[in-house]
């Protein structure tokens, strides 16, 4: 043995965490992450970042909220600022299903469940319904917030293919036939119907009423989260599924993109049985959802126009998906396809053959430019040739410079795989990538 | 300054006798933003608890007109990756005309290149592994396939490819096989124009820390090494900022010999780039207990999971003490110039 093997004192031991040995194995997967770290630079304001979802703030009446906000403690600060119920405000619970009934769902404020963003609404459900092992049925790509939820329950997330008209029904139906011969009950499907995050796609009507029949047949429940769904291009609302199934879907809904995400206010609509356990769940977690931010709510709906607002917030939007659409469509190389969302806040790149996106974001961000990689929206370690790119929150003018500055990048890219050739991992197991047809002006 | 802070700067308990108000720069546009905001917030309290008025600050159009405008009594830089490392913003804070805690600009332009560094602590007998650095153009223009074979036939394998300018091991990777070669190049020239393929040396992989006053009277000294053992085998970016993924050993159980020699070679790195005030050299110590280089960091982290904070506790060392002390170093060492 070499002499420096033997140690002349004993060191201190050390990893830096008292209870590295203790935590639950969920958290196996809660490292720090390079992906992440890159992210903190895109906060600065020379990065045109085309990463995160925000929406538009600037654009609400700001003076105006923060007049009812003034008078709303002053007048009724005693109950807005005491606990409240579990099941959250009765009168809120009623405006929620008014704005429900723009998409057609017929529903009792009974049935309403208010929850601290609709991603509590995903975590309670989760909660409910799944044990370690259990599988869920997502989209390729999925939400990858509602990934995260599976994860930290430690479920098996299923990914079913998509095309331009949102999830394949042959495809949904031959999972959940496969998950039936194998003798796994399949718990959930997990679905973003409109305007897809991340995928920019809408199901067609006819696909929608599909994938009911099959959830049907295969006595799967259907979770339908559906925050964008006022937030379209074209005219009026899709029909939710949940207008045409009560049963068999739980319907998530949000007031983070019609109205302020700080104030974490959204909501299940579920089943009875299915929301008595909710608002148990919700107890436990919670004790109530916040009874400020449901009054502020409340009081956003009673004394503003906040259809009028939802169509501004619709023209803001459009403006934007049109500025990175035309960028796209000019700046970007042969071979790069994309979305064409009519709704919703993103668009769905899928990059040149050889090419991954993951790798290529550090150069990104060097030039100044954000994305998320596809891999954040597949549980499976599939999408590294694909991004999600953000409309929703830079100017039209700061959009086509960061479409330039990434042109630019996947130009240097493009250079660097020619060189080396192509080094992309292979497609993780279980799914099929979603990847984009020709974009209709190539 | 009286004669035990002059050799412990620990032993500072209150306001440095020079330096009162410190602006921590913390952040930056670099790959490594997050972990540069972390060491900040750590080193803004460690000092604000020694007394010192602490204003921590990002690096941005703003800097250059509120430093001029409200002179500090001293700048603490702890910008990680191209901007806060490679001298530029120490030139601009020598420009300004403000004292500054760490390395001088010539000195960091030597370090932080990793090339450059293997060759100035190489040509002082520092023992660093072969390496060969090379731009992406060289590939493109010359064919990447036959590059790749040379650097094979020369440096064989395992080989490491990393950026020749960044840290936190970001753009690194560990080639075991030829066939994972190109996908390590393209990932490393993400970061950097130029990749540093050296040998991978097997062995104890261990973090010195050197202490420099730049007190005539006291060379640099060197702190207990740090000894780092990855869950992982890799000392990558997870297992670096993850508190619990690697299991460190303070000092690191070495022989009496290689762990004088490893605190030797700090020195001689130390010396040789000619830094200032606080080092860190990364050494590996192999199976015959040779001691190899494999880089130099004028701003090392100090976050919650760095070496440096190791490596001063277990000297018995206060990093605010030591930060304090070193700030009253630079103000001082500052005021001697103008003075002379």
């Amino acid at each position: 043995m070499a002499e420096h093997a033997r140690p002349a004192t004993t060191g201190r031991h050390t990893r830096l965490d008292a209870y590295a040995d203790r935590y639950a194995s969920r958290t196996k997967g809660m490292t720090a992450s390079e992906i992440r770290a890159l992210f903190a630079v895109a906060s600065r304001p020379e990065v045109v970042s085309l990463a995160g979802g925000m929406p538009s703030i600037s654009g609400l009446p700001l003076d105006a909220v923060a007049e009812s906000v003034a008078d709303l403690i002053s007048t009724r600060g005693v109950s807005a600022l005491q606990y409240g119920s579990g099941q959250g405000d009765p009168v809120l619970r009623e405006q929620i299903c008014t704005v429900m009934a723009l998409e057609g769902i017929v529903a009792h404020p009974d049935d309403v469940v208010v929850t601290v963003g609709s991603q509590q609404g995903l975590d309670l459900v989760t909660r409910i319904f799944c044990d370690p092992g259990d599988v869920v049925v997502c989209e390729a790509p999925s939400y990858v917030g509602a990934l995260g939820v599976f994860r930290a329950y430690e479920c098996d997330v299923v990914h079913v293919e998509m095309d331009e008209h949102g999830l394949v029904p042959e495809a949904l139906r031959d999972t959940l036939g496969a998950a039936r011969h194998a003798g796994t009950r399949v718990k959930l499907v997990y679905s973003v119907p409109t305007y897809h995050n991340p995928a920019g796609v809408t199901l067609t009507a006819a696909r929608r009423a599909e994938v009911l029949e099959i959830c049907a047949t295969h006595d799967v429940l259907l979770v339908e989260d559906n925050p964008y769904g006022l937030l379209g291009f074209t005219d009026g609302p899709p029909r939710a599924m949940r207008a045409d199934e009560d049963e068999r879907v739980v319907y998530l809904g949000s007031f983070s993109k019609t109205f302020a995400p700080g104030l974490r206010v959204g909501w299940v609509l579920a089943p009875h049985a299915v929301r008595e356990k909710l608002v148990l769940a919700q107890e436990s977690a919670t004790l109530c959802p916040p009874s400020f931010s449901q009054a502020v709510v409340s009081t956003y709906l009673a004394e503003h126009d906040w259809r009028g607002q939802v169509k501004a917030f619709q023209e803001t939007y459009r403006e934007r998906r049109d500025a990175m659409l035309a960028a796209l469509d000019e700046h970007l190389p042969p071979g790069t396809r994309w979305t064409r969302p009519d709704g919703g806040f993103y668009v769905w790149l899928t990059l040149p053959a050889g090419l991954d996106a993951k790798a290529m974001l550090p150069r990104a961000v060097t030039a100044r430019v954000a994305y998320v990689p596809g891999t954040a929206f597949y549980a499976d370690g599939a999408g590294r040739r694909s991004m999600r790119l953000s409309y929703c929150h830079p100017t039209p003018e700061r959009i086509d410079v960061g479409v330039r500055r990434l042109a630019g990048v996947l130009g240097a890219e493009l250079d660097l795989r020619a060189t080396f050739g192509s080094s992309t991992p292979a497609a993780g197991r279980g799914s099929s990538p979603y990847e984009m047809p020709e974009p209709d002006s190539s | 300054m009286n004669e035990q802070r002059a050799h412990d700067p620990s032993a500072a308990s209150t306001a440095p006798a020079h330096g009162g108000r410190v602006v921590v720069l913390a952040g930056g546009l670099s790959h490594e933003r997050e972990v540069s905001l972390r060491s900040g917030r750590r080193v803004g309290e460690a000092l604000r608890r020694r007394g010192l008025e602490v204003d921590q600050r990002d690096v941005g159009a703003d800097l250059v007109p509120a430093l001029t405008a409200d002179p500090p009594d001293c700048v603490l830089p702890l910008l990680h990756g191209q901007a806060g490392e490679d001298g530029a913003l120490r030139e601009v804070l020598e420009l300004v005309g403000v004292p500054y805690v760490g390395s001088r600009p010539a000195a960091c332009r030597l370090a932080f290149d990793k090339p450059v560094a293997k060759a100035v602590v190489a040509r002082a007998g520092v023992r660093t592994p072969a390496a060969v650095a090379l731009p992406a153009d060289t590939f493109k223009e010359l064919g990447a396939a036959g590059v790749m074979d040379l650097l094979l036939g020369r440096i064989g394998l395992p080989l490491v490819v990393k950026p020749a300018r960044g840290g936190s091991a970001l753009g690194c990777a560990v080639v075991r096989a030829p066939d994972e070669l190109p996908g390590a190049m393209v990932g490393c020239f993400g970061y950097d124009a130029v990749a540093l393929v050296e040998r991978f040396v097997v062995g104890t992989e261990v973090a010195v820390t050197v202490l420099d006053q730049g007190h005539d009277a006291e060379p640099p000294r060197t702190l207990p090494a740090v000894e780092i053992r990855p869950d992982g085998g890799v000392y990558d970016y997870a297992a670096r900022y993850t508190a619990g993924a690697t299991e460190f050993v303070v000092p690191a159980e070495l022989g009496d010999p290689a762990a004088a020699a490893c605190a030797v070679t700090a020195v001689t790195v130390h010396d040789a780039l000619g830094l200032r005030h606080l080092s860190r050299s990364d050494l590996v110590v192999d199976a015959a207990g040779q001691v190899w280089f494999l880089e130099a960091n004028v701003a090392p982290g100090v976050t919650e999971t760095s070496l440096v904070p190791l490596a001063l506790e277990a000297a018995g060392l206060d990093l605010g003490g030591v930060v304090a002390g070193l700030v009253d170093r630079s103000v001082a060492a500052d005021r001697s110039i103008v003075d002379a």
